[in-house]
C-alpha cells in the first residue's frame, strides 16, 4: 500500500499533465457539442423537412457509429481527401460532433417537453417564433435537461481516453508511457483510474451545483422527500 | 354601437376531412362582451385561435379594427399584440416571476424601458389584485392567481380585444370566483371580450351577448334574457337546461359565498 502511495506521489504530475489535456478536451468537446446538439435539437423540433432531414442525418450517423472509427476517419481518413488537421483539431472535432449528437437527443426530449402550450403563449402576446423558442422555451427546456444531460460531461470526460491511439498526450496516454517505463501496468492502470474517478466527482459536483442554482422555484424537478 | 372592432365573415376551420366550424360570422363591437356557449367539440376554442391566428382558416376573413388580418402577408406577430388570450390551463412562463411574465411582452415586444415595463407590470398586476405576489413563480401560486397573472400579461399588451378561452374550467370551484370577478370589472370597464365559458352565471350577469354554437355553426344569438328566458330554438333550450342543472348548484353556493361578485 505504501509502496503504491509512493508511486502515485511519484507520477502525480505527470499524470495531472495528461487529466490537464484530458479536461480540456472534455470543455472543448462539450462547448462544441453542446451548441452543435442545441442547433440539431431546434433544427429536427422546429425546422422544415429539410432542416429536420440535414439535423436527423447527423444525429444518427453520429450516434449510430464507434467515437474511434469517427476519430480514425478524421484523422487518418480525410488526409486522403486532401484535409488534414492536427491531432489536437481531430481530436476536438470528433469528440465535439460525437457529443453534440447525443447533446442534441437529450435537449430535443427536453423541448418536447415543454409542450405546444408555451409556444401558444408566448406567441399570443405577439412574440415571433424565434424569440418564443429563446425567451421561452429554451430557459425551461435547458434547465429541466440538465438532469438527464448531466449524463454526457461524465461519459465524455470518459470518452476521451480513445484519442489516445491518435497520440493526443490526455491521461490515458500519459498512463500507457508510465506503465512502459515502470513495467507496472497494475499500479499504473489502479493510479490513473483513481485520477479519473476524481475527475468525475469533482464534474458530478459541478453538475449537482449549477442544477440546485437553476432551480425554478415552485416547479420541483427532484422527488420531494415525503 | 355600429363599430365592430373584431369581425369575422364566413370562417371555416377544417382539419382533414372534419368540419371543425363553417361560416361563423360574428361581431364585436368596441366594450362589448361576448359569451360563446355551446357543448364540447363545437369548435369553439378553435374559432378563439382561429381569430387570434393562432392556427390557420380554411376560409373566411377576420377583421380588427376594419383591417383584414387575415390577408395574405399581414404581419401575424404584429396582430397578436392587439388581441390579448387567455388559455384555460394559464399557460403562464414556468421559469418567470408574475411581474416578469407580465413585463416580459413589454421588454421583447414592445421594447419598452425596463423602469417603465416594470410599473406597467405593477399596474397590470394590481388591477388583477396580485401585486403582493409579484415575486412568486408560477408554481408559487393557486390556480385562480396563475389565472389572473395571465389575465393581466395579456392586459399589459393593450389589446383592442381579450379573448378567453375556457378561463375557469381548470380551476377548482372555490378558486372560479376571483377569475370571474377580474373578468366582471374588466366588463364592468369596458374592456371588449370575447368569452368561451360554460359559466352561465357569469353569462347571464355580464354578458351583452350570448351566441349558441353547436356542431360548428352558430345556433342562436341574443342578450341573455332572450337566450335564458325566450330561446328560439329547441336546442338552445335543451342546453341551457342542461347544463344549469349540471353547474347550477355549484354556482349557487359560490354566488352566495361571493355575493360581492354578482
Amino acid at each position: 500500500m505504501t509502496a503504491f502511495f509512493e508511486f502515485f506521489v511519484r507520477f502525480l504530475p505527470d499524470m495531472l499533465k495528461g487529466a490537464g489535456v484530458t479536461v480540456l478536451l472534455t470543455a472543448e468537446g462539450l462547448a462544441a457539442g453542446f451548441v452543435l446538439g442545441l442547433l440539431a435539437s431546434l433544427a429536427r423540433t422546429y425546422g422544415n423537412k429539410f432542416w429536420r432531414g440535414v439535423a436527423v442525418s447527423y444525429i444518427e450517423l453520429f450516434r449510430g457509429t464507434p467515437l474511434l472509427m469517427q476519430l480514425f476517419l478524421i484523422y487518418y481518413g480525410l488526409p486522403g481527401l486532401g484535409v488534414t488537421f492536427s491531432r489536437e483539431l481531430s481530436a476536438f472535432l470528433a469528440l465535439g460532433l460525437n457529443s453534440g449528437a447525443y447533446q442534441a437527443e437529450y435537449l430535443r426530449g427536453s423541448i418536447l417537453a415543454i409542450g405546444d402550450g408555451q409556444m401558444m403563449a408566448g406567441r399570443s402576446i405577439g412574440m415571433s417564433r424565434i424569440k418564443t423558442i429563446w425567451h421561452i422555451i429554451l430557459p425551461q427546456a435547458l434547465r429541466l435537461a440538465i438532469p438527464a444531460w448531466s449524463n454526457e460531461p461524465v461519459s465524455l470526460l470518459k470518452s476521451t481516453a480513445v484519442v489516445f491511439l491518435i497520440a493526443v498526450p490526455e491521461l490515458m496516454a500519459k498512463a500507457k508511457s508510465i506503465a512502459a517505463q515502470t513495467y507496472d501496468p497494475i499500479g499504473t492502470y489502479l493510479a490513473v483510474a483513481l485520477v479519473y474517478l476524481a475527475m468525475v466527482y469533482l464534474l458530478d459536483a459541478v453538475l449537482r451545483w449549477i442544477e440546485r442554482a437553476t432551480r425554478i422555484p415552485g416547479f420541483e424537478m427532484e422527488g420531494r422527500k415525503a | 354601437m355600429s363599430n365592430p372592432i373584431l369581425e369575422t365573415r364566413s370562417l371555416t376551420k377544417i382539419y382533414g376531412k372534419n368540419i371543425i366550424f363553417k361560416d361563423i360570422n360574428l361581431k364585436v363591437n368596441e366594450g362589448e362582451t361576448i359569451v360563446i356557449i355551446g357543448p364540447s367539440g363545437t369548435g369553439k376554442s378553435t374559432l378563439l385561435r382561429c381569430i387570434n391566428l393562432l392556427t390557420s382558416n380554411e376560409g373566411g376573413q377576420v377583421f380588427l379594427d376594419g383591417k383584414e388580418i387575415t390577408a395574405k402577408g399581414y404581419n401575424q406577430d404584429e396582430v397578436r399584440q392587439h388581441i390579448g388570450m387567455v388559455f384555460q390551463n394559464f399557460l403562464l412562463f414556468n421559469h418567470l416571476t408574475a411581474l416578469d411574465n407580465v413585463m416580459i411582452g413589454l421588454l421583447k415586444v414592445k421594447k419598452m424601458p425596463k423602469a417603465q415595463a416594470r410599473q406597467k407590470a405593477m399596474e397590470e398586476l394590481k388591477r388583477v389584485g396580485l401585486e403582493d405576489r409579484a415575486d412568486h413563480y408560477p408554481g408559487q401560486l393557486s390556480g385562480g392567481q396563475q389565472q389572473r397573472v395571465a389575465i393581466a400579461r395579456a392586459l399589459a399588451m393593450d389589446p383592442s380585444v381579450m379573448l378567453f378561452d375556457e378561463p375557469t374550467s381548470a380551476l377548482d370551484p372555490e378558486l372560479i370566483g376571483e377569475v370571474l370577478g377580474v373578468m366582471a370589472q374588466l366588463a364592468r370597464d369596458r374592456m371588449t371580450m370575447l368569452v368561451v365559458t360554460h359559466e352561465m352565471g357569469f353569462a347571464r350577469e355580464v354578458a351583452d351577448r350570448i351566441v349558441f354554437m353547436e356542431k360548428g355553426s352558430v345556433v342562436e344569438e341574443g342578450s341573455p334574457d332572450d337566450l335564458f328566458y325566450h330561446p328560439k330554438h329547441d336546442r338552445t333550450r335543451e342546453f341551457l337546461w342542461k347544463i344549469t342543472e349540471l353547474y347550477g348548484k355549484k354556482e349557487k353556493k359560490r354566488v352566495q359565498k361571493n355575493d360581492r361578485l354578482f
